[in-house]
């Protein structure tokens, strides 16, 4: 019984009532009502459709980053380096769309061009890191943090430098883009349907290349065992490189839509830390990709409801991020516990 | 300090590997152990330093007391120390550091005195280790005189060293036997594992000999290499019906290549193999044979020479253009190298064929894996994941995996751990390979597996290859005793 899906799926609700029950410990201990919180948050998320347009704000970046994540993780490949391909993503539609800003193309092209740059952007920033992997034997991880770092930096000096705004320059970006450069959005709601569904399209391609195609099952053999995978004749070290090129690209995508259909400029924080989110979303849902979308929902909800926590209890927003983390380890913990059960059962 | 073993057993879930072993070491003395690879040598050794525990029932006694060792740090305080086949050293760091690790000191350790007894200690044994100096600059015998002189800080009174004459001089070789002779002046005892016969015949007092985990006796000088070869590998030569395929055109050539890896250097390798032919590579583990097959299936770039298969040079070319021109290579660790774990036989048969297309047909993947399930006689079904067979079964997956056709076929100890059931089986299915035309070579710790399947046989011995000898013109003895450096006058060993 303990082996089947099941038993996985009720661990797993354990896992999230505890993490529940740890918030309500912290919030206890600070005199704030656990339930009053936790309602607050779902009202801030789900309350009302302009809210619940917001939660679908967040979820697009996050759904795609995860996505590019669930095939570096099949490759067995750690890419911290995901923040920094959002930036670069980001900046590298920017620079499109600064490039055809006085042009007379079709926007809508425009914008086609702006989109395919900045996955262009993010995976040739995938490709330093997984270079340095490859050739220069430096770890994926190390590669990767230390390139969100310089691409922090690069964002910082292009707003400060030559893309600043006329007069001064300020951290709340570059000169916004004219409207029509903007991805379609909804009535008075800050969501694109575009951006939805082009993160929506991505996941399900994700799940596909992975479930069914020789690509998704070399990429599983590399990431599962790097030798036996040459033995068996993949070329792996290149399979690592594609692994990269493509969570580089969906990555950049994520950056892509938050200049294309959210900020419409380029801002210091462009990324707003959903790459680091995604490889938890990545890491909660134990690398499939058909457990994605709804805790990238779920994450996404978190953060947009804690929004209402500092306005209406005096919480601080960051709630959502605690919730988010407890809940990670406490998943991790909870199917080692599981494993260990299977074990057991086995041995006797 | 004289050791006793009173009815010793282990056992290796069912494997017996220690059975009821009695044997007494007298202090003063050395002794060695003999025996081939998977003898039970190994175990043995690692009960009296407290790295596994035997099973119940088993006693060892340490002069005339009994004594329970529950981690190598308790043997060390019982005086047991093992020098171990790649010592346990830090390369990072600095002699001197190496020497104060695992020393009972306090928190801050005196340098300087530890200075004067290193110092004091390297006199007296004739070792020049700078204690400035760092680990990683050291050969490995200088590495090995340091963990000696660690161990007799340490306090121990009996030394274990497990085939300390691998991968050092001859020289450093002299320096380490004139060391040991010492020990015994001052009661010290030392236990010398090995399967080189010269080595054991000029140092020790007395030898035991173990043979499938069994002691089947001890000799005292002066010794008979053909004793030690017969007890180590049994008298009884069971050959059953041997079968041949045709031999045909030359598949796979070597003309003077030369191979190197950090232990070995092997010069000069001509040899030729042809369409049908089975060969047997014999030696102990690292005598050469793993690094001369990876060369064969260019995992292993050679440093000189040309390899050619079927006429075409493929030497530096890398593994996957050898595979593409019909080489196969089955490793022997199958989980760590052959297969994938976490992926089910159905994936891997999938992964082994050509792609069609670049969506897999999981019917089709189904089909095949029933299909080879049925003709390889694998216990397992398509979804189990392949780290869930046993052993055999895993072997029979990876020959499962072989494609056709094949030009040649490398196989390390293709049958090790298996049934004999299973043995036959395998073996069953490769010769049907060879009546097809591919060429097979293997290598196998068991003599009677070589002389039983294959037509010609190389063997190894510290990087030296024989000819290839006829399998139906030699013997367990001649084998055995070239695979313990002795005889290679007599055959005339050319590449040596």
């Amino acid at each position: 019984m303990l082996k089947s899906r099941f038993s996985g799926l009720l661990f797993q609700i354990i896992a999230l009532a505890l993490s529940f029950g740890v918030v309500s410990l912290i919030l206890i201990s600070i005199d704030a009502s656990p339930t009053e919180a936790f309602r607050n948050m779902f009202k801030g998320s789900f309350g009302e459709m302009r809210k619940f347009a917001e939660v679908l704000v967040a979820f697009v970046p996050l759904l795609l980053v995860t996505a590019g994540l669930l095939v570096t993780f099949s490759a067995g490949l750690w890419n911290i380096g995901v923040e920094g391909q959002v930036v670069l993503g980001a900046i590298a539609t920017t620079w499109v769309y600064r490039y055809f800003l006085e042009s007379d193309l079709p926007p809508a092209l425009i914008i086609t061009l702006a989109i395919f740059g900045g996955m262009i952007g993010g995976a040739i920033w995938a490709a330093f890191t997984g270079i340095l992997k490859v050739f220069g034997g430096v770890n994926e991880i190390f590669g990767g943090l230390g390139l969100n770092f310089v691409a922090t930096a690069l964002t910082i000096y292009l707003i400060f430098g030559p893309w600043k705004r006329p007069g001064v320059a300020s951290m709340s970006g570059t000169v916004p883009f004219p409207d029509e450069f903007s991805l379609p959005l909804l009535a008075n709601l800050r969501i694109s349907p575009w951006a939805l569904g082009i993160a929506l399209i991505a996941i399900i391609i994700v799940f596909f290349l992975l479930q069914g195609t020789y690509f998704g099952l070399k990429l599983k053999a590399v990431g599962k065992n790097f030798r036996a995978a040459y033995l068996l004749g993949i070329p792996t070290w290149q399979y690592a490189m594609y692994s990269f090129l493509i969570c580089g690209a969906l990555a950049g995508l994520a950056g892509a839509m938050q200049v294309a259909a959210v900020y419409h400029r380029l801002i210091p924080s462009i990324s707003s830390g959903y790459g680091y989110l995604g490889l938890m979303v990545a890491m909660l849902i134990n690398y499939q990709a058909i457990w994605a979308i709804p805790v990238a929902l779920f994450f996404a909800a978190l953060n947009i409801g804690s929004i209402q926590l500092p306005i209406v209890m005096k919480l601080d927003s960051s709630l959502s991020g605690v919730l988010q983390g407890v809940l990670v380890l406490f998943a991790l913990l909870v199917e080692g516990a599981r494993q260990k059960f299977i074990k057991k059962g086995q041995n006797t | 300090m004289n050791v006793e073993f009173k009815n010793v057993n282990k056992h290796f879930g069912n494997v017996h590997a220690n059975k009821n072993i009695n044997l007494t070491i007298p202090s003063g003395s050395i002794q060695g152990i003999l025996g081939e690879n998977g003898a039970g040598k190994s175990t043995l050794m690692k009960v009296l330093s407290g790295f596994i525990h035997a099973d119940s029932g088993s006693e060892i006694l340490l002069d005339g007391k009994s004594v329970i060792m529950n981690s190598p740090a308790d043997a060390i305080k019982h005086g047991i120390g093992m020098l171990h086949q790649d010592p346990l050293d830090f390369p990072p760091m600095k002699i001197l550091d190496n020497f104060l690790l695992g020393m009972p000191s306090s928190f801050f350790p005196n340098r300087k005195e530890a200075t004067q007894d290193f110092n004091l200690l390297a006199t007296e044994y004739g070792f020049s280790l700078d204690p400035e100096n760092y680990v990683d600059s050291l050969t490995v015998g200088e590495r090995q005189q340091l963990e000696i002189m660690r161990l007799l800080f340490l306090g121990v009174r009996l030394f274990i060293l497990d085939e300390p004459t691998t991968g050092i001089s001859t020289a450093q070789k002299e320096k380490l036997f004139a060391t040991l002779r010492k020990f015994p002046e001052q009661a010290m005892t030392v236990i010398f594992v090995s399967h080189k016969l010269e080595d054991v015949e000029s140092l020790c007092d007395r030898v035991a000999v173990l043979r499938a985990g069994e002691l089947v006796g001890e000799l005292t000088p002066p010794y008979q290499t053909k004793k030690f070869v017969e007890m180590m590998f049994g008298k009884e030569v069971t050959l059953g019906e041997r079968q041949s395929a045709p031999v045909g055109e030359t598949v796979l050539s070597l003309n003077d290549v030369s191979l190197e890896d950090a232990r070995l250097k092997i010069k000069n390798i001509n040899v030729e193999i042809r369409e049908g032919e089975v060969i047997g590579l014999a030696g102990m583990e690292g005598s050469g044979q793993n690094l001369f097959m990876r060369a064969c299936a260019g995992l292993v770039r050679p440093v000189g020479g040309k390899i050619q298969l079927k006429g075409q040079d493929l030497s530096g070319k890398s593994y996957h253009v050898f595979k593409k021109n019909g080489v196969s290579f089955l490793p022997a660790a199958r989980l760590e190298e052959a297969l994938v774990p976490g992926l089910t036989l159905t994936d891997h048969f999938v992964l082994a064929e050509e792609p069609r297309g670049i969506f897999i047909d999981r019917v089709a993947g189904q089909t095949l894996a029933e299909e080879r399930i049925k003709s390889f006689n694998i216990r397992g079904a398509p979804l189990s994941p392949v780290e869930s067979l046993s052993g055999g079964n895993q072997q029979r997956a990876e020959l499962a995996l072989l494609q056709n056709p094949l030009s040649l076929i490398l196989l390390e100890h293709p049958t090790r751990g298996l049934d004999i059931e299973s043995v036959i089986y395998i073996w069953g299915k490769l010769k049907e390979r060879c009546k097809q035309n591919a060429s097979i070579i293997f290598m196998s710790s068991d003599l009677e597996e070589i002389l039983q399947y294959s037509d010609r046989v190389l063997v190894f011995f510290s990087g030296k290859i024989s000819q290839p000898m006829n399998a139906n013109k030699t013997s367990v003895e001649e084998l055995g005793e070239l695979i313990g450096g002795k005889g290679w006058a007599e055959i005339g060993g050319e590449h040596a």
